[in-house]
């Protein structure tokens, strides 16, 4: 079987999993139970400044009879004295040597209370400081949190107060409620962090109660914006990672991957896309530190059918395959072709294509079940089709080359060739 | 040994309690729901003979817009709640869901039916309002599943209807011809009281045509009349011994279980039924569910060839009735005036017949069962003398849907000579139209 050993700055894990920076990692005995169950390593709930919470603190938008596609939360940083946690830290650390232990920090905004707390935490023994810079609530108000992640020059100034103190590995996690993650995430890099993590969690309302009028959740009779996480925002992060790991500046320190990660599939796209560590927390906060066994076997298999043996030998693999729209080839056609053996004749390819995209799909009536063919000459190969087909595999792209070079837009501009014939 | 009051109290109770359970729970409700693909041009709207919009009824719980769910199913068929409790869906709209041809379990479309009608019926929803008085009157015979499907149609539209119906409580066949345990009697009245509550409609119970009804005297008080009186008469086997005491047809023996309450209908000890239709089940699930000791279905037939669907089968077999296939009736021996025995002819089969099924051909050899009563189901007949008395033109008593008389429509089992309740709320849909455009227009 592949090697999962990860080596993230020298951190050494067994596994590229850790448990992101929440309320699974905020105690002993959650950590324990963690390593327990076989993730790689943990990134300890935020140390900081004390705070109170409310209740209640979290709220979920479920889909078509699946519970918590997406969630959200109002919790603030960990809310437990600063000296139990940093003996439970360095407890945890003598009990499982070989676990990374990364411990996310948000001080107050100076620099003597980061360099005190960056102090505290190496005695433990920690392998690495997260940098909270992206927390949505509470904290920004404080002028920390996202506060500092959404301004370059505030995020440059703390990474500076931070590498004078550091000893051990930096890691600066990015917020998301930016227009682009880049700026202060090279800001970062250029101030001297060793690596970056994102995504944190995305402002966000999810919903409102239509009984009540009040918005989720609820906190006795009011609600305030929250951070959206899980499987939801997967594919906002993996654009966010994918700009980090395109940009030259921010592309020259490594990255640990966060944003609805649930499955193996998920953590083998976020590596692909440059992660070489990956941090989960919604799919624990729903099933427990379970999932670990599939994330390590299924990632493993799927390694060894790929002829990979170390992470290393993908992580980044994908990223050169996104482009801008202007560099796409304009002679790559596909055409759809509906297997007429697999069609359940759902009708659900002939509705989207005919309402919704290019009306290329011929509706044949019959009692009960309709036969539905495709019209080649019409379809533009969006793939609309195949994606709401229930039934696996009964709706290929067939690749029909408009031309035989590749030919850009700029190409296509230069040559003045014809636009669509409408 | 004949004989009645063989349960207590608590085992009839046990023994007709609803034989579909429904969901629960929304969240049950919900998985199902969660399941079905919302296909386009459904195959399983297209198997329902009243066209409900399954695909649209099932999202609409899925969003939790129940009453709009409801009124999905009820603008098809007003007698949604009873057809999902009786039709045999296997044939229909779940026998057509695309999850069959995924060897998957197909959605259980009647199980979610039930589900927002019966809220709607329990909850007295008002989904449907009248329009304006059309100042028209419209007679109906026959207060079954055809005559309210055309009633309802026609009062949503304005119209004044009176229905007369023969028997003492409305609902026809649901309320009087099928097992209790699947539609129970307190859903029976329910559903009869919501489909009456759009108002306009007045139902004259204990008024039968050709008895104290002439079609004629309708005719000159209404603007139209709709027949929808069904079928009833149980055809003969025209064998000896037919007449003896503990030979009954099967539309009677479950006309009294629903009429005279469970107690009060005696059954034998070793009873056969005659018939592999879904009478036949009814009956015989019901001799068991009464007491009967044994109980015996036998059809000429094969396995292959029976009408009743193979749900229905399984509910006999689960209530411990034995089948005998390519068994037809020869003659019933009687002792002292009573049943003693049946002596069937064993069957084989040969060549197609006109319905296209092989037909059963007498090898000669006989069995014997030794029973003390014969459930006759061997099928329904139409009321030939009455359509022939008022003067309608009818063909073996079936009559059609726009008569040779002005005015006067039929339509259900007295026009197709006998198919599913839903059939029939078809047919009254599609009357109660020809019938509005009747008075509107002449």
């Amino acid at each position: 079987m592949a090697n999962l050993q990860t080596d993230f700055l020298g951190i050494k894990s067994p596994n590229p999993f850790w448990l992101a920076s929440a309320p699974p990692t905020d105690k002993q005995v959650n950590v324990i139970r963690a390593f327990e169950a076989g993730w790689g390593g943990v990134v300890w709930k935020t140390l900081g400044s004390q705070i109170k919470n409310v209740s209640s603190r979290y709220s979920a938008v479920d889909y078509h009879g699946s519970r918590v596609m997406g969630l959200n939360n109002i919790e603030l940083i960990s809310d437990r004295p600063l000296d139990i946690n940093l003996r439970e830290i360095r407890e945890c650390i003598r009990l499982f040597p070989d676990r990374a232990m990364i411990v996310s920090l948000m001080a107050d905004n100076d620099r003597n209370s980061w360099h005190e707390l960056i102090k505290k935490v190496q005695d433990t023994g920690a392998h690495g400081i997260e940098l909270n810079f992206g927390c949505p609530h509470g904290m920004t108000e404080r002028g920390m949190g996202a506060a500092v992640g959404q301004d370059p020059d505030i995020a440059r100034m703390v990474v500076e107060w931070v590498m004078e103190a550091a000893t051990i590995p930096v890691i600066t996690k990015l917020t998301p409620n930016v227009h682009s993650v880049v700026p202060t995430g090279r800001a970062s890099v250029e101030a001297g962090t060793n690596a970056l993590s994102l995504i944190n969690t995305i402002q966000s309302v999810t919903g409102v109660d239509l009984d009540t009028f009040i918005p989720n959740p609820n906190v006795g009779g009011k609600s305030t914006f929250g951070g959206y996480c899980g499987p939801a925002v997967k594919p906002i992060a993996l654009k966010m990672l994918t700009t980090i790991a395109q940009d030259p500046v921010t592309s020259k320190v490594p990255v640990s991957g966060i944003g609805g990660i649930s499955t193996w599939r998920d953590a083998a796209e976020f590596m692909l896309l440059g992660s070489t560590t990956l941090q989960v927390c919604t799919a624990v906060m729903k099933h427990g530190f379970r999932i670990i066994d599939d994330l390590c076997e299924g990632l493993g298999n799927w390694m060894d059918e790929k002829g990979f043996g170390v992470i290393t030998d993908f992580i980044g693999r994908s990223v050169p395959t996104l482009t801008h729209w202007e560099e796409l080839d304009l002679n790559y056609h596909i055409v759809a072709r509906i297997d007429p053996d697999k069609c359940i004749h759902c009708g659900l390819c002939y509705i989207a294509c005919e309402d919704a995209s290019h009306q290329s799909i011929r509706l044949t009536q019959g009692q009960p079940y309709n036969e539905y063919t495709i019209k080649e000459e019409e379809c533009v190969g969006c793939n609309l089709c195949k994606l709401v087909c229930p039934v696996d595999s009964c709706i290929t792209m067939v690749e029909q080359r408009v031309g035989p070079e590749y030919l850009n837009w700029k190409e296509f501009q230069r040559r003045g060739l014809p636009l669509n014939d409408h | 040994m004949i004989q009645n009051n063989r349960l207590s109290e608590a085992e009839y109770a046990a023994n007709f309690s609803d034989i579909h359970p429904p969901f629960e729970t929304r969240d049950a409700a919900l998985v199902d729901a969660n399941r079905c693909l919302y296909c386009y041009d459904a195959p399983c709207t297209k198997s329902c003979p009243t066209g409900i919009d399954v695909p649209k009824f099932i999202k609409q719980i899925v969003t939790g817009n129940l009453k709009g769910s409801a009124h999905t199913i009820f603008e098809s068929n007003i007698m949604g709640g009873g057809c999902s409790r009786v039709c045999p869906v296997e044939k229909l709209c779940e026998g057509a869901c695309v999850y069959n041809l995924m060897e998957e379990r197909p959605i259980p479309i009647a199980r979610l039916q039930r589900y927002p009608t019966e809220k709607a019926i329990r909850e007295k929803w008002p989904l449907f309002e009248r329009q304006v008085p059309l100042g028209k009157r419209v007679a109906i015979v026959g207060a079954g599943p055809s005559g309210l499907s055309a009633a309802h149609v026609l009062a949503r539209a304005g119209v004044e209807v009176t229905i007369f119906e023969k028997e003492p409580k409305g609902g026809g066949l649901l309320t009087y011809g099928i097992a209790a345990y699947k539609v129970t009697p307190e859903f029976c009245a329910d559903e009869l009281e919501y489909i009456l509550s759009i108002g306009g409609i007045t139902v004259q119970y204990e008024q039968e045509l050709g008895r104290n009804l002439t079609l004629k005297q309708l005719q000159s008080q209404y603007d139209a009349v709709y027949l929808a009186f069904g079928v009833g008469l149980a055809r003969h086997l025209d064998i000896p011994g037919e007449n003896l005491e503990g030979v009954i047809d099967a539309l009677k023996f479950i006309y009294s279980i629903r009429a005279d309450g469970y107690p009060a209908v005696p059954v034998g000890d070793k009873v056969a039924v005659i018939g592999m239709g879904m009478t036949a089940i009814d009956a015989a699930t019901q001799a068991r569910r009464l007491g009967a000791k044994e109980v015996t279905l036998v059809y000429r037939r094969t396995q292959a060839e029976m009408p009743c669907t193979e749900a229905e089968l399984d509910i006999a077999k689960a209530d411990g009735c034995r089948i005998v296939w390519l068994a037809a009736p020869k003659l019933v021996i009687g002792d002292n005036g009573k049943v003693v025995a049946l002596i069937c002819s064993e069957m084989e089969l040969g060549e197609p017949d006109a319905s296209g099924r092989r037909s059963p051909v007498d090898t000669g050899r006989t069995i014997t069962l030794d029973v003390d009563m014969v459930i006759k189901a061997a099928g329904q007949i139409p009321f030939e003398s009455l359509v022939e008395a008022e003067g309608l033109e009818h063909k073996n008593g079936r009559v059609a849907a726009t008569t040779n008389i002005p005015g006067v429509f039929a339509g259900g089992d007295n026009v197709n000579g006998g198919k599913e309740v839903v059939d029939a709320v078809q047919a009254g849909k599609e009357a109660a139209a020809a019938i509005l455009k009747f008075v509107n227009h002449g």
